[in-house]
């Protein structure tokens, strides 16, 4: 755990972030400090201890499986910013 | 005597008895926006015709019949705008109701506004939200905190009744604390995240910020159950929640964990919550010191689980299905990257970041999986401390009001807002802040909140301990002069 190799170009674009290059460097060295303060807990003894994700125990929650209304189309595409015939219009992905 | 000032219970009374319309109700409300709300600027925006129109059918015989409720802009209310505060989301009107909000108006309530909060939730001041800050109805140059702030402003200044916040690592209690209302975080799972916008799907819950203890319960009463859409919902009893309120705390156990009076504290806050404490002991609480000893590590954990969760959820923030999309894109991973990049406020683009980077490849195991095995340890500490006490009592914030600006351009300082809140949101246990006295700074009175922690599923032993408190204390009746 060392925040040396943290490369916050990178990891933006993992996350599908653009950065101006005046955040690229605000964002190295903000982070940089809060990845030392949580470097901390190295310190902490976690070799006999089981992770947790959750709370409390969560189990698959099952209904009857019977068909019932959704959200309807019209007000599914609603709030999308380009629409038409129905269907989100997306950015072209193939050349 | 102003109408806005009363609270729910209050109101409730003056509607059964006929003595106030439904109508004067919603009426006074707006007037009191119109007064107060340019200076506090608490709410984004707010629908008063609507409330008109939707209160001529209220039925004052039920549980919140007539009363509007005001909701963070994180909460779907059908035909409402639902923003969260951000660019990315403007102009996005929810296509359906979020389940707390089916459920108060099955109570009769009128869900009412969009209450101003820190960007998606993340935040400790409301500074994050891309329409402003709101403002610290007690001293307006200081925050309400967050990100619940708009929530806890609304209701310090009078504008609302009461409101709907979310807790992630102490949003409604920290913002409560700050303006000098009551907080209530839920047990994990009591109340239904459906429809509510995810930040940490772990650690999330919805809960009241209202103006006393029986409010919160009163809330609570309508919002509190499982729910087929949400299946994190606990299917527990729902009991009712101001059964327990008058039993006192005679004979009660309140630990005091050492961990939390440490350097960093306010002394003054300090002060405050211990003649605090004493008082509880003065009304036949007993009092034991107790230890909660990763208490130092909760930060830590915190800022790697919430923005590891975070960074999963706002994947769906896309410029596809909803909200903004960027003009002028070369191809999709240019649409994805400047969408996201002009779309989003600086913290929200930190802690995704952040996330992704205790996710990734060669890290997953150091952060993300030692912080959950912390998690454990953390969550195993109150469960230690729960079988000596009833209820933990601490400070909820280790400072008052901090100063509009002082910390944005420093996120660490800001994080450590949060730190005797967000254990809680870990372990899943439920917590209430009261308010508990004032402070002076800079001449301006400024309120202290206490905190009072339950095991899971025990509200109602945290709210029997908060209004024995509170009905022998006169902090709650403070009413802050706002200008």
């Amino acid at each position: 755990m060392s925040p040396t190799d943290f490369d916050v170009e990178y990891v933006a674009e993992l996350a599908r972030i653009r950065l101006t290059p005046d955040e690229i460097e605000t964002f190295r060295s903000q982070l940089g400090q809060v990845l030392e303060h949580v470097a901390r807990l190295n310190e902490v003894d976690v070799s006999q201890v089981e992770p947790m994700a959750h709370s409390f125990p969560v189990y698959n929650v099952f209904r009857e499986d019977e068909p019932r209304a959704s959200l309807d189309r019209e007000l599914a595409l609603s709030n999308a910013p380009r629409q038409a015939q129905g269907l989100f219009i997306v950015t072209k992905v193939v050349e | 005597m102003e109408i806005t000032s009363l609270t729910v219970h209050e109101i409730q009374d003056l509607l059964r008895s006929r003595q106030v319309s439904p109508m004067e109700v919603v009426e006074a409300l707006g007037h009191r926006i119109e007064t107060v709300d340019p200076v506090i600027h608490g709410y984004l925006s707010h629908d008063l015709d609507r409330a008109v129109l939707e209160v001529q059918n209220a039925d004052v015989r039920l549980p919140l019949g007539g009363v509007p409720i005001s909701i963070k802009d994180v909460i779907n209310v059908k035909g409402h705008p639902c923003g969260c505060a951000s660019k990315i989301l403007q102009g996005y009107i929810a296509p359906y109701d979020a389940t707390v909000v089916a459920k108060l108006r099955a109570a009769g309530a009128i869900p009412f506004g969009r209450v101003n909060m820190d960007e998606f939730a993340m935040g400790s001041s409301t500074e994050n939200s891309a329409f402003g800050p709101s403002r610290n109805p007690w001293d307006l140059t200081r925050t309400p905190g967050g990100s619940s702030g708009g929530s806890a402003a609304v209701v310090a200044a009078d504008e609302a009744y009461a409101a709907l916040g979310s807790d992630t690592g102490g949003s409604i209690r920290q913002p409560a604390a700050l303006c000098g209302c009551v907080g209530l975080k839920p047990t994990y799972g009591r109340v239904s995240r459906f429809g509510l916008v995810a930040f940490a799907s772990s650690l999330d819950q919805i809960g009241p910020l209202t103006k006393d203890v029986r409010d919160a319960a009163i809330l609570m009463n309508v919002i509190a159950g499982p729910d087929p859409c949400d299946s994190t919902s606990v299917n527990e009893p729902v009991p009712d929640f101001a059964a327990d309120l008058e039993k006192g705390v005679k004979g009660l156990k309140v630990g005091l964990p050492k961990e939390y009076f440490v350097k960093g504290l306010d002394p003054q806050v300090e002060t405050t919550v211990r003649a605090a404490i004493v008082h509880l002991e003065s009304l036949g609480a007993e009092v034991i010191e107790i230890s909660l000893p990763h208490t130092e590590h909760a930060l830590s954990t915190y800022y790697i689980i919430a923005p590891a969760e975070a960074s999963a959820n706002l994947a769906r923030f896309d410029g596809v299905r909803y909200g903004f999309r960027a003009k002028e894109v070369n191809g999709l991973l240019d649409h994805y990257g400047k969408t996201r990049g002009e779309g989003f406020g600086a913290e929200v683009k930190r802690r995704i970041i952040l996330g992704t980077y205790v996710l990734s490849s060669g890290y997953y195991d150091a952060y993300y999986l030692r912080a959950q095995k912390v998690r454990t340890l953390i969550r195993q500490d109150f469960a230690t401390a729960f079988e000596k006490v009833d209820t933990i009592v601490c400070p909820t914030s280790p400072t008052p009001a901090f100063k509009l600006g002082e910390r944005t351009g420093d996120p660490l300082s800001m994080y450590l807002a949060d730190i005797f809140t967000l254990a809680a949101n870990m372990a899943g246990i439920c917590g209430i802040s009261i308010p508990c006295g004032f402070v002076e700074e800079e001449g301006k009175q400024l309120p202290v909140g206490l905190q009072i922690l339950g095991k899971e599923f025990n509200e109602c032993k945290v709210l029997q301990v908060a209004y024995a408190y509170e009905q022998s204390t006169v902090w709650h009746q403070a009413k802050p002069q706002i200008g």
